[in-house]
């Protein structure tokens, strides 16, 4: 077993370089970071022309489902950020520990994602329904942006779950340890960045009153 | 025995990679956040949560929006800064972050030049 | 691949491959060496270059006559967007990156790899991807898409053509863009070898860093827009159909928020490619060094600012018309400043006219014609007059074809012996660059008088009067077709049976010229160590003396 890490490990080191692999990622959180742009800027627009319809349709909206989720949104970023620091403290068990809660408040975010909809369809209000046909412009446009962007999110919190698995399984198999936590770090960037989408999609979506 | 293990592989680090490597394996080492930053961090988003949403309640007009993404944009700082650890990370991390940044606000704003005044 | 090459001191990149095998199908496709991933790239790319050509070749036939000559208006829809799709998404906005980019950045900069070597390996295999669901929604019923390649909303919504997979193609080839870009800035930064400072790269390593960056930023945008397109189809959203309360003017600026900058994608590497050829071939350093390098920069920079120019007639605020009007003029500064630099740089030279040389005169004076006419089109009152003419029609083939096209085969020129030790028959390719400049001209200059005159572009048919001009466009056509098979075969022959070339044959002097041809595995015997500015050739003696 030892052996095997070792030489695990020496393979790794031919090129090997932290900075760089932090240095890609945020490259690719960029690209995120305008793929949402695009999509807020479609929103600012439609706002901009609609600003009434834009408020009537977002009373619909769940406020509460709307904080309790941001509260665990934040709060996970805070899991996955202790779990780093943990291991670069050496602490395998505490990194397991709090990698295990991250993974656990964003299927608790599925959760409540999923009754959020689920309430919302069962009042005919999804994209091409006659309810939503018969709304004003403006509305219509609301929730289907409403339906894309937090859809995408969604996604974006699935694909985390995965991530975050394939992660937790490497540190509890040691493949990452104290001395080779990058790929952790940057799992853990995405993470933030899925949390930092949501602190903007929250107030435009869940607070127009 | 893996505590034996890691001292091992940071010999391998000190003899096969090159002096610029080793500086910032020793630079992540030394900067690792306590956890106290962190949970004062979490707090901090938790309190800036509870604000935007009792703001959102009371009826201020125009200046909701703008107070809603103030707050939306101090939590974000908070986020990139300690939790992305952006603080710690080469300047050159800030030079991409702010390219990115100018780059949406540019689009924004020539976009608004066609919306705004038609 | 077999390469005749035996030399006695190293292996090849040919004879010693990343995977265990080092030859066989196989050690190419999972083949995680950039070189073989640049090569993989070029026989792709060239393959859908034909592919692209062939559906502009029955374009050009239809237009041979007036009224249906042999097509129905509908299949003419299909073959101008195919045309449009193809050549754009598959071969230009890759081309010059994606082939020499991956296989020269690393070794100008005298690293062993790029920075994420599967990573590399992965994007070309999305672009397989994309590429294949091109050519699928070809064939699956339903009908090509036929909205022209910029799927302007309403009639993207409403046509019945197979769009959706269409332009998801669109969406699958922008992560392979992204991923190269990323892949680039990573390795530029991280990658260079020990005295390699930021002001001693060369050019082509600047302007690829560039374009990387306008990958990474602009390309996002597109494929939300792609994605909110495809949602809107599929599930009736309502987010651009002006029927549900979208505005179709706002879809056209987000599609070119992406489409302008990709515009600078497609030519800032061929612009970096230019500052590689004219001082080797001039055996002089270049002029202004610093500020073709920066002017990369700007070019990336102002790219962001000018895109809704594509929009003069299309409704938007009339504050927006003039503003935007006037920033594009700031564009053409950055242009300039290369320009001038290059013909300063020639000056005084001692130039050496070899093909990869006169391929680069080609350009200089194609692309400032596409360039100058650019102007004519982006200031407001003209564009409105020509918008949507055969006159935007010939300026963007001058740019993107006479532009990117003529640097892409000066790039292959220049760079063949490099890349397979071999050198192919310069008579023929003299020739070639000199029939390809003539016949471009046949065809594609008519087209600006064609437009002025009113002539729009997208029909299939023409009133009387456009007869002539279009058959000297169509005589233009059938020489370009016989120019590209001359300098296609001579390349592919020079591959199979050509001559092994000398180490160094036209006396460049940046990194990729100190090492063999072709580059062993990891590039370099021994990592070197820069102590020359990039165009400095008094380097020229020492490294015959020490080979």
């Amino acid at each position: 077993m030892a052996h095997n890490e070792h030489t695990a490990a020496t393979e790794q080191h031919v090129h090997r370089d932290d900075v760089g692999a932090r240095m890609g990622m945020w490259l690719f959180l960029f690209t995120e970071i305008l793929l949402f742009g695009g999509m807020f800027l479609v929103y600012a627009v439609y706002r901009y022309q609609y600003p009434d319809q834009f408020l009537l349709a977002g009373m619909e909206l769940n406020t509460t489902i709307g904080a309790i989720n941001t509260i665990i949104l934040i709060t996970s970023s805070l899991t996955v950020a202790l779990s780093i620091a943990a291991l670069q403290k050496d602490n395998k068990f505490l990194s397991i520990l709090m990698l295990v809660i991250t993974i656990f408040f964003a299927f608790l975010f599925m959760v409540n994602k999923y009754f959020e909809w689920t309430a919302k369809i069962d009042h005919g209000i999804y994209p091409g329904s006659e309810q939503m046909l018969e709304k004003q412009n403006g509305e219509i446009l609301f929730f289907g942006l409403y339906y894309i962007m937090t859809g995408l999110h969604g996604l974006h919190i699935i694909i985390g779950i995965v991530i975050l698995s394939v992660i937790l399984m490497f540190i509890v198999k040691d493949k990452i340890t104290s001395t080779n936590l990058v790929k952790l770090e940057n799992s853990g960037l995405y993470w933030h960045l899925v949390d930092l989408i949501w602190i903007f999609l929250f107030p435009l979506f869940y607070l127009i009153q | 025995m893996n505590l034996n293990l890691n001292h091992n592989l940071n010999l391998n680090h000190s003899l096969n990679l090159d002096p610029n490597l080793n500086l910032n394996l020793d630079h992540t080492q030394n900067h690792s956040t306590p956890y106290g930053v962190y949970i004062l961090v979490w707090l901090g988003l938790l309190t800036l949560t509870a604000i935007t949403v009792t703001v959102a309640g009371i009826d201020l007009g125009n200046y909701t929006l703008f107070i809603a993404l103030t707050i939306a944009a101090i939590k974000s700082y908070l986020v990139i800064t300690i939790f992305m650890h952006i603080k710690y990370e080469e300047a050159i991390f800030k030079v991409f972050l702010l390219v990115s940044g100018m780059t949406l606000l540019i689009i924004f704003v020539l976009t608004f030049v066609d919306f705004s005044y038609r | 691949m077999v390469n005749g090459i035996d030399s006695a001191k190293t292996k090849s990149f040919y004879e010693e491959g990343t995977t265990k095998k080092s030859s066989g199908l196989a050690s190419w496709l999972f083949s995680t060496d950039h070189k073989r991933i640049g090569l993989m790239y070029l026989v792709t790319i060239s393959v859908f270059f034909c592919v692209g050509a062939i559906f502009g070749i029955l374009m050009r036939l239809e237009l041979m006559s007036p009224g249906e000559t042999i097509m129905k208006a509908e299949t003419y829809n299909s073959f101008f967007t195919l045309h449009g799709v193809i050549m754009i998404f598959l071969f230009i906005i890759p081309g010059i990156p994606a082939v020499f980019g991956n296989f020269f950045l690393p070794l100008q900069i005298g690293a062993k790899d790029v920075a994420f070597p599967r990573i590399n390996l992965l994007s070309y295999w999305i672009y397989i991807i994309g590429a294949s669901l091109v050519l699928l929604s070809l064939l699956i019923p339903g009908g090509a898409i036929d909205t022209g390649w910029t799927f302007y909303i309403p009639y993207s919504v409403r046509s019945g053509s197979n769009i959706s997979l269409a332009i998801f193609a669109a969406f699958v080839l922008g992560f392979s863009s992204i991923l190269t870009g990323l892949n680039f800035i990573t390795t530029v930064h991280r990658m260079r070898a020990p005295g390699m400072t930021w002001f001693r790269m060369p050019l082509f390593v600047w302007a690829t860093y560039a374009t990387a960056w306008i990958q990474i930023i602009a390309t996002p945008v597109i494929a939300i827009t792609i994605l909110l397109v495809i949602l809107e189809r599929f599930f009736g959203v309502g987010i651009f159909d002006p029927a549900l309360g979208g505005d179709p003017i706002l879809f056209q600026h987000m599609f070119w928020i992406y489409s302008h900058p990709a515009v600078y994608i497609m030519i800032l590497p061929a612009m970096g490619v230019v500052s590689e050829i004219i001082p080797t071939f001039a055996r002089r350093t270049i002029f202004g060094y610093k500020a073709i390098a920066m002017s990369s920069l700007a070019i990336a920079f102002v790219g962001y600012l000018v895109w809704a120019h594509h929009m003069f007639t299309s409704g938007m605020s009339d504050t927006a018309r003039w503003i935007f009007s006037l920033l594009t003029f700031i564009v053409a500064l950055p242009s300039g400043v290369k320009v001038f630099n290059w013909v300063a740089t020639m000056y005084k030279g001692s130039i050496d006219p070899k093909p990869p040389f006169l391929w680069v005169m080609s350009f200089i004076v194609l692309f400032s014609i596409g360039g100058l006419t650019g102007l004519v089109v982006g200031s407001l009152a003209t564009d409105i007059h020509l918008h949507d003419t055969y006159f935007v029609v010939a300026h963007f083939h001058y740019v993107m074809f006479g532009g990117t096209g003529t640097i892409f085969f000066a790039a292959l020129y220049y760079w063949f012996p490099k890349m397979f030790g071999k050198m192919y028959n310069i008579k023929v390719a003299s020739l070639g660059v000199l029939f390809f400049f003539i016949s471009f001209n046949l065809l594609y200059f008519p087209k600006f008088i064609l437009g002025y005159m009113g002539m729009p572009r997208r029909y299939y048919d023409y009133l009387p009067q456009f007869a002539d001009l279009q058959l000297i466009s169509t005589i233009g056509l059938w020489l370009m077709g016989l120019t590209l098979i001359l300098i296609i075969t001579n390349i592919v022959s020079a591959i199979i049976k050509g001559k092994k070339s000398e180490e160094n044959p036209w006396g460049g002097v940046t990194l990729e010229w100190h090492t063999s041809s072709p580059p062993p595995l990891e590039n370099f015997e021994v990592i070197p160590e820069v102590k020359h500015e990039p165009y400095d050739f008094s380097q020229l003696e020492e490294m015959k003396h020490g080979s």
